[in-house]
């Protein structure tokens, strides 16, 4: 299937899921449809407790819908087993967290190659594609340093080497710029676009920070647990691809 | 913290526990300041500081067993020394045959032990010059005098020996001359020396012994040797009959029990500050049995490190022990071997906790800031 940008690489069809029991119980995704494609940035964007970080965890896997759906990779993600869905998770998603969530202990490098590890690469050669992604991130020269050393947006850096290291088709950012300043954020945001973009690989944002619209491809928006309006958006600049190997 | 209260845990398990097998060598210290391979005591006779004398007969009845190559009297009591000052100090006296000298000190730092032989003379250990010196400027030394039961006794030796049980140093003199110290009662024998015959293990001569005479025969081995050997005797009946065990063991189950509070809390709070990272590993792939291993190690290298720097501070406590000569302190191998495996399974408990909350840690949660 062929989509605005290139293969559909996510497709969530009808998801349901609720929170809590009895009176307490919340419907957060009514009825979902959503597709990503290959090559794209799509924001999921909406105010706080649409729905939109859950949804954003079972794409990523990390959560079971109750009904519908989703496929990623022409993976029923629905279907899988837990250790197949952590096998999947580690092989094909790249993560980006709000709070960056780096390991305080150990060094820049080290951080970045986790997810080389998980995936049973050798230390030595983790280490080296990880000074590599740190170079084209502009950290290069940081890798021995402890991540507090860093400042919130040099850690934001780390992360995205850290999401792209081990070159996943699908990168999956919750907040990204929500503890950055706008000016940090909009470094953060011009980087990862040069670096995460790929003809062959999705990238799905969740945010609140209208701010950093424009570097979508395309919004989808919720409101009440459901995908209210999607639209795709003209770059004033056509998106630059930078592939891995030239990292 | 963590490493804390493993040191801690480890210092009060192997500390408690090498003092306790150093109060129970001390139990034992006349047999091994006696070095005679067989003792031969009365038939009720379960431990070597329990005297039930014996009759002067006896040693010509142990003589008589085919398979006892030699047999000598033996008296050991506790007396009180007076010094010039009027002072008095308690002591072990050892009473040995003057003929043979058998069970005589092993070691002698000064004098000869032969001059027993001279009249009213005592050799005495290391630590009695300590005890038995009025001024410390001017210890005691060969050829000092002073009283046993108002007869005097002239220091013609000292020797090395491990301390008694109660605490006071040894005195050897000659067995007739230990009886003229010791207030007379009907028997005064406290025990037969003996040694088996060439070819004869002493465990048979013992046999023999305990067969022919009635007597009770043990071998003076070492602690779990053999199944008749006087210092397992000695060592079970304190283990048994006095409050000693259960008061180390005490102490020794509140070092567990502070370990495993104090390991258990800090690693469950370790790990609970740490859910955020663990969870971002969880959601990134890596599964519950590569982080529980994860755990399981770091839990074991603390507990690696606690324990080892809980042995360096015994070994420093154990050394100025030796040094003092107590408290007693021995420590075999088995005691840092099994507070090994208790600070791990300390340490394991603690990792257990942390892999429980773990894995019920939903890794979507990583997404809720």
């Amino acid at each position: 299937m062929n989509g605005p940008a290139g293969n559909i690489v996510v497709d969530v069809r009808a998801a349901e899921k609720h929170f809590g029991d009895g009176p307490d119980r919340i419907h957060v995704l009514k009825q979902v449809n959503l597709q990503a494609y290959s090559g794209e940035i799509l924001m999921l964007v909406g105010p706080s407790g649409c729905g939109k970080t859950t949804l954003l965890s079972a794409i990523a896997g990390t959560l079971r819908i109750e009904s519908g759906e989703i496929d990623v990779f022409q993976q029923p993600l629905h279907r899988m087993s837990g250790g197949a869905l952590t096998r999947f998770r580690a092989a094909h998603i790249g993560f980006i967290f709000q709070q960056f969530n780096l390991i305080p202990t150990i060094s820049v490098a080290e951080n970045v190659g986790i997810p080389l590890l998980i995936q049973g690469v050798r230390n030595g050669e983790a280490l080296k594609r990880s000074r590599a992604m740190l170079d084209a991130v502009g950290l290069g020269d940081r890798w021995k340093e402890q991540p507090n050393k860093l400042s919130g947006g040099q850690q934001q850096r780390v992360a995205i080497a850290r999401a792209l290291v081990h070159e996943p088709p699908l990168v999956i950012c919750d907040e990204p710029t929500a503890a950055l300043d706008y000016q940090n954020g909009e470094i953060v945001l011009e980087l990862f676009r040069n670096v995460a973009r790929s003809p062959d690989r999705a990238v799905i944002i969740v945010t609140h920070d209208n701010r950093i619209f424009s570097y979508a491809d395309r919004i989808a928006r919720m409101d009440d647990g459901e995908i209210v309006e999607e639209k795709e958006q003209q770059h004033l600049q056509p998106p630059r691809f930078i592939h891995e190997h030239a990292l | 913290m963590l490493v804390a209260g493993l040191f801690f845990a480890t210092f009060l398990i192997v500390q408690q526990a090498s003092v306790f097998c150093g109060l129970m060598m001390w139990t034992t210290s006349t047999l091994k300041n006696v070095g005679a391979p067989i003792f031969v005591v009365e038939e009720r006779v379960e431990q070597i500081n329990e005297i039930n004398p014996l009759r002067d007969t006896d040693v010509s009845r142990v003589r008589s067993v085919s398979s006892v190559r030699w047999a000598m009297p033996l008296y050991s009591g506790i007396q009180r020394v007076r010094l010039q000052s009027g002072s008095f100090k308690t002591v072990q006296l050892i009473g040995i045959d003057a003929a043979s000298l058998a069970g005589g000190p092993v070691r002698m730092v000064r004098g000869n032990l032969e001059d027993l032989r001279l009249p009213n003379t005592v050799v005495i250990d290391e630590l009695a010059v300590t005890r038995l010196s009025e001024d410390k400027k001017n210890p005691i030394q060969v050829g000092d005098r002073f009283e046993i039961n108002d007869i005097e006794a002239r220091v013609v030796g000292i020797c090395k020996a491990m301390r008694s049980f109660t605490g006071g140093p040894y005195l050897w003199t000659t067995y007739e001359r230990a009886l003229q110290y010791t207030p007379a009662s009907r028997k005064m024998l406290s025990a037969v020396i003996a040694a088996p015959l060439d070819g004869v293990s002493p465990d048979a001569a013992a046999e023999e012994i305990t067969r022919k005479t009635g007597l009770r025969a043990y071998v003076n081995r070492g602690f779990g040797e053999a199944g008749n050997d006087f210092n397992t005797s000695t060592v079970w009946w304190y283990v048994k009959n006095t409050g000693i065990p259960i008061s180390f063991g005490t102490t020794v189950v509140i070092g567990f029990i502070v370990g495993i509070a104090i390991a258990c809390q800090t690693f469950y709070a370790f790990v609970l500050d740490n859910l955020k990272h663990l969870g971002a590993l969880k959601a990134m792939g890596m599964t519950n049995f590569r982080l529980s291993l994860m755990l399981i190690i770091q839990s074991a290298t603390v507990g690696l490190i606690g324990f080892g720097i809980g042995l360096l501070a015994t070994s420093a406590f154990a050394y100025a022990a030796i040094q003092n000569q107590q408290p007693p302190f021995v420590m075999p191998w088995q005691i840092p071997v099994v507070a090994f495996g208790v600070i791990q399974l300390i340490c394991m408990v603690a990792a257990l906790l942390g892999i429980v909350r773990l894995s019920l840690y939903e890794p979507a949660m990583v997404f809720r800031a």
